[in-house]
């Protein structure tokens, strides 16, 4: 074999190595580089109570509650097959809509309703223009499936 | 390949070649920037903030081609010692890191009014400052060998394994829940409307020859920088 070819079955070798390392680690990490929980996988993960984590979802359709002292309000986060009922008391995201996405930190209470201390607008990878009139401006309820894959 | 192994030969076809990259690239980045800064409408949810898309989005693609061509030219550089790929392995590697920085800032920008915040560690913007680190890693490697045109061994080991985290980039926001959303143009199709894709694709084809025009430039700099190094070794010699 000539030191060419030593070297080329090397290179070969190494990458596809390499290559196999990298989806291995990441099939291994697939929980716990996930950013947040969403409901079906909050649902069977046995979170205790207090704990600190991120849960992440659709804002559900007509369950945005506000309070009458105008900062708390209630709403409710789904995926495809499970719901999660959220509470929060702040000022909501711009783009805090319903249908919309929506990651929030916080915990689990004891009734089993998250108490979110903060709230950040998660964006579907869809662009549309403003003008497109077929369209509900403030909800983007058509993009549902897209986040609870 | 070893056709353009001859440095000479490569310089021919180089020297005519820059000038027309880079007033394309100028030519096409001032005009898609310009297009999709005042003439594309306002997007439904984010408003005027989706025109950052025609930065972010060449500047990501970029950042990932980059090392992408660094790990080819690495192993190139390993198994065939060809002359040129030391050399463009190095040209890439500054105008990558800085289109992956831009691609980190303007991301940044757009996602503090989006989502609320100027960064998150998620998957994908983790992975894409590990990758702009793995250029500043790059960088210093390939410059602490002496010769001017050859990468050092472990140069090129670094940009073969740095490879690694290209598919993760790109695989992040669907391996797991993120901040980030998933791909809008994807084989299948893409998820922008036509107001923004068009000149989002002028964009990324201007940026891209203005990388092609850069690293073209540094080649042949460091070219010239490999003869005036071998006559003054000559002229030392006599």
């Amino acid at each position: 074999m000539k030191p060419k070819h030593q070297r080329l079955l090397l290179a070969v070798v190494a990458v596809f190595a390499l290559i196999g390392a990298g989806l291995i680690a990441a099939a291994a990490l697939r929980e716990e580089a996930s950013y947040f929980y969403t409901p079906t996988t909050l649902a069977s993960a046995n979170v205790a109570p207090g704990k600190a984590i991120r849960l992440g979802g659709m804002v559900q359709k007509g369950s945005i509650v506000r309070a009458p002292d105008g900062v708390s309000i209630t709403f409710t986060v789904q995926d495809k097959d499970k719901t999660q009922k959220v509470a929060y008391r702040g000022i909501t995201p711009d783009l805090f809509v319903e249908g919309s996405g929506v990651v929030a930190d916080g915990r689990l209470g004891p009734d089993g309703i998250f108490i979110a201390d903060s709230l950040l607008a998660k964006h579907d990878e869809n662009y549309v223009p403003k003008e497109l009139a077929d369209i509900d401006m403030t909800s983007a309820e058509h993009t549902k499936d897209t986040l609870s894959k | 390949m070893h056709r353009f192994a001859n440095p000479a030969r490569f310089l021919r076809i180089a020297k005519p070649l820059t000038p027309w990259l880079l007033w394309m690239g100028i030519a096409l980045t001032l005009g898609a920037c310009l297009w999709g800064a005042f003439f594309t409408p306002t997007e439904r949810l984010m408003g005027d903030t989706v025109k950052i898309i025609f930065v972010h989005v060449p500047a990501a693609w970029l950042g990932m081609g980059g090392w992408t061509g660094i790990a080819i030219a690495s192993i190139i550089q390993l198994v065939w010692r060809h002359p040129l790929a030391g050399v463009s392995a190095r040209a890439i590697a500054v105008p990558g890191a800085t289109f992956a920085a831009i691609c980190l800032i303007t991301g940044s920008i757009w996602g503090r009014p989006t989502w609320g915040t100027w960064w998150v560690w998620d998957g994908r913007l983790t992975s894409m400052l590990v990758l702009f680190f793995l250029y500043l890693g790059y960088i210093a490697l390939s410059n602490a060998s002496s010769e001017k045109g050859d990468t050092s061994r472990v140069a090129d080991v670094f940009g073969i394994i740095g490879a690694v985290n290209i598919p993760i980039i790109n695989r992040s926001v669907i391996w797991w829940e993120s901040q980030h959303q998933k791909a809008s143009i994807t084989l299948g199709g893409s998820s922008i409307d036509q107001a923004y894709l068009v000149p989002l694709f002028v964009s990324v084809a201007g940026f891209s020859l203005l990388f092609g025009a850069l690293v073209l430039m540094r080649m042949r700099t460091a070219l010239a920088e490999m003869r005036i190094e071998a006559r003054m070794r000559r002229m030392a010699d006599y």
